[in-house]
């Protein structure tokens, strides 16, 4: 690190990158949107390759060392800064949207009520949603988990001699392992959202819920697609990229035998299937093929119509700053001479929902706002955090998943508080970081080292003479501070920063040498 | 009206003049501030870890030196913030919530209660960045985030702006977080060191001669990472600038 890196950055980004226009800088009391100066710069090719840092190490149930793969990522400074100015461009661009209405944070409000609601009477509105779907012609199958999920959606292929599949962007596929193991089984899948298909052909998992290849460079992009598609290697053009992925996906999605999407919002009422994507790719996906099939996680579900304006004028406007996507399909019957099938997937939802302190997480609806905002996750890029979901949202419900997989990464965080107030439907992300912190000490799900220290210091802390004893003198403090303080085993502290001078006296000696001189008190 | 004046461990052991400027000030208001002798610590350190058991003991002697106040007063946002919302580790005796409910940051404290109207002793003709310690921005509300779409409002801004000669300098990312995060410095500090240069980076772009906040646990990282990058802007406490810090 030198005082070279903190020049503006040029560097490559994801051809998902629009530079940024400069919009309003004010916002709805007049005063400056603090940030508004922090304009993106128009991003030029770096000269230099550097290679695309990988993802955390996953070895089997033990502990994801999100730390670890972060500081691989910092070590890839022209990967990490486009990571990072990328995000954080479209957080400003969320800012600059969400003032620009001032009815903002009572539509979260509404939105968070909306869906503390609906999932107060899941179970209701679930049946109201299964009844008006098998009305509409649509055909309903309940997972009770991905295992079922990928078992029941390779039935219906079978039914239909099916072999290729052409599917939008699905995170709830993602947490199922859908592709893997339809690879298994002989299943075509091509995905059809640009992000997602860079990471397919990568095999790589998306590191992103909105934007699944947003920690790669455009040069990175090149690569996969040269490897994988043919295309030329030193042609990074971001408009090249996007039409040769365009042209080598057109005719797999003309001659898909299934078409699947994933689901960003269900509709009780009307057994809807709503989905919000920029590419077309879900209507693509839905309306090809003569099957299609919608995988549905089922804290998707909102009561009626009415209420999906709320969430519509929410989502985008939080994911990328924009007031709405490009596309809001409605899948609600199936065409003529084609099926329609709703996969109503659990997948461990109904045991969060029954977390007295961690079931809100269940109102998510993917939109990304946390991870943009956050300042861990842009530096340390999704894929260190080794699970489905990234950043903090995945801090909350990855240890649902695995407790002991995921029971470093509620400590991949400071607790800043950013994420809560970004997240359109109120989730208290950062509490529940706290109180995650607090589940797994009391499991005995954090090393022994780190709790060995903090009983340590809890006894030190806790006893003033003790506490005296180790910060009393300017020379016991030296020794002792660095360590008591910041409670470092390794100085892992000097290692990126300077230690702080040793005071020639704490503040306790000075009181008593100047407030306290007959010992009066 | 009796003052308890909470000095927390990382200031009684590293940045002292913290302290005595915070001790100073409230007595330059006519206050009675007292020091209890047996302070310590606020738990902070082990409930972010989540050993909350762990900080159980240390809770209870906070409760046991503060409780005979009107008002304990500290100079941390964060160990405020540790003492209203977590301090949850022990029993939630009337004691106990009575201590949690009359302690003040210093700054929402000269805002909020004494609402103070002028700091005639003090003058800071520098250039300030300052920086909103994240406990005290999101956890105590000294400001508005820049996340939310609510009215602006700054308490130690319009404290500084009764400094005189002070010039106020704009960041960039004025509240996102400078990576100290307690233990998160030390358990995760690449991640740590990058956010603390990133955030010294864009201080020193402004142009700040000196860093102001309402937190020493931040000051001290970021003033590391600016030792470590060669910048030149200093940093002080915000109650030190109050205080009539001549520097
Ligand atoms: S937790 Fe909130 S901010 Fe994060 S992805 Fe979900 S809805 Fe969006």
């Amino acid at each position: 690190m030198s005082a070279d890196d903190l020049r503006p950055n040029e560097d490559a980004l994801h051809p998902d990158v629009q530079p940024a226009s400069d919009e309003s800088a004010r916002g709805q009391d007049g005063q400056r949107l603090q940030h508004a100066e922090a304009a993106s710069k128009p991003i030029r090719a770096p000269a230099t390759r550097e290679p695309q840092p990988r993802g955390a190490k996953i070895r089997g149930d033990r502990p994801i060392d999100q730390a670890e793969a972060a500081e691989r990522f910092l070590a890839a400074p022209l990967h990490q800064k486009a990571h990072d100015e990328r995000l954080w461009d479209v957080r400003k661009k969320r800012d600059v949207a969400t003032q620009a209405i001032p009815e903002w944070e009572e539509l979260r409000e509404l939105a968070s009520q909306i869906k503390t609601h609906t999932l107060s009477h899941l179970d209701e509105y679930l049946e109201q949603f299964e009844a008006a779907a098998k009305a509409n012609g649509v055909h309903v199958h309940w997972a009770a988990d991905g295992a079922e999920h990928n078992r029941i959606v390779h039935g219906i292929l079978k039914d239909h001699g099916a072999k290729t599949l052409i599917k939008s962007k699905s995170m709830l596929t993602e947490e199922c392992g859908f592709r893997h193991y339809m690879a298994a089984n002989g299943i075509d899948i091509i995905e059809t959202d640009l992000g997602e298909r860079i990471q397919q052909l990568d095999d790589e998992e998306p590191s992103h819920v909105v934007m699944p290849a947003v920690h790669k460079t455009r040069i990175d992009v090149a690569e996969v697609f040269a490897r994988t598609l043919g295309t030329d290697p030193t042609n990074d053009d971001a408009h090249y990229l996007a039409e040769s992925q365009r042209m080598t996906t057109r005719p797999h999605i003309l001659q898909a035998d299934a078409g699947m999407t994933g689901c960003n919002f269900a509709i009780a009422e009307t057994g809807t299937v709503v989905t919000c994507t920029n590419e077309g790719n879900a209507d693509l996906s839905g309306n090809v093929p003569k099957l299609q099939i919608h995988s549905i996680g089922i804290e998707k579900l909102i009561p009626r119509v009415e209420h999906l304006g709320v969430f519509i004028r929410v989502l985008a406007r939080s994911a990328l700053g924009s007031t709405i996507t490009q596309y809001t399909s409605h899948f609600r019957k199936p065409r003529a001479g084609s099926e329609m099938h709703m996969v109503l997937v659990d997948n461990g939802r109904s045991a969060r929902l029954g977390m007295e302190e961690f079931w809100t997480s269940l109102k998510c609806i993917r939109c990304g706002a946390c991870m943009n905002t956050c300042p861990v996750y842009r530096r340390s890029g999704g894929l260190s955090y080794g699970a489905t979901y990234s950043g903090p949202i995945g801090l909350i419900i990855d240890p649902t998943f695995n407790k002991r997989k995921y029971s470093t990464l509620p400590f991949s965080s400071t607790m800043n508080g950013s994420c809560t107030n970004v997240c359109p439907v109120k989730i208290n992300i950062h509490e529940q970081i706290f109180a995650w912190r607090k589940v797994l000490a009391e499991e005995h799900q954090i090393p022994l080292l780190k709790q060995g220290m903090m009983k340590a210091a809890g006894a030190v802390l806790s006893r003033p003479a003790a506490y005296r004893a180790a910060i009393g003198t300017a020379d016991s403090a030296l020794r002792a501070l660095p360590r008591f303080a910041v409670y470092n085993p390794l100085n892992t502290w000097g290692k990126g920063r300077e230690m702080p001078e040793t005071p020639k006296q704490s503040f306790h000696s000075w009181y008593k040498q100047n407030r306290m001189k007959d010992g009066a008190k | 009206m009796r003052i308890g004046l909470f000095v927390p461990c990382y200031v009684d052991a590293f940045e002292p003049e913290v302290g005595i400027a915070t001790l100073e000030l409230l007595e330059r208001f006519g206050l009675k501030v007292e020091y209890p002798y047996d302070q310590t610590c606020c738990g902070q350190p082990m409930t972010n870890t989540g050993c909350h058991a762990e900080a159980a003991a240390t809770e209870a002697l906070f409760v046991k030196n503060f409780t005979e106040f009107d008002y304990v007063v500290a100079p941390s946002g964060s160990c405020v913030h540790q003492v209203r919302e977590h301090l949850t580790a022990i029993p939630q005796t009337d004691a106990v919530k009575a201590v949690r409910s009359k302690t003040f940051e210093l700054v929402e404290f000269l805002h909020d209660v004494l609402k103070i109207e002028e700091l005639p002793w003090a003058e800071f003709p520098h250039k300030v960045a300052y920086h909103n310690n994240c406990n005290s921005l999101r956890g105590i509300h000294h400001a508005r985030p820049s996340e939310l779409n609510a009215p602006f409002f700054s308490k130690p801004l319009d404290l500084l702006k009764k400094v005189r000669g002070i010039e106020i300098v704009d960041l960039t990312r004025p509240d996102e977080c400078c990576g100290f995060g307690g233990t998160f410095s030390v358990f995760e500090p690449a991640v740590s060191a990058k956010m603390g240069y990133d955030k010294v980076g864009d201080q020193a772009r402004a142009g700040a001669d000196y860093v102001v906040s309402a937190d020493s646990s931040c000051l001290m990282h970021q003033k590391g990472c600016a030792e470590r990058l060669g910048l030149p802007q200093k940093f002080i406490h915000i109650a030190q600038v109050l205080n009539g810090a001549v520097a």
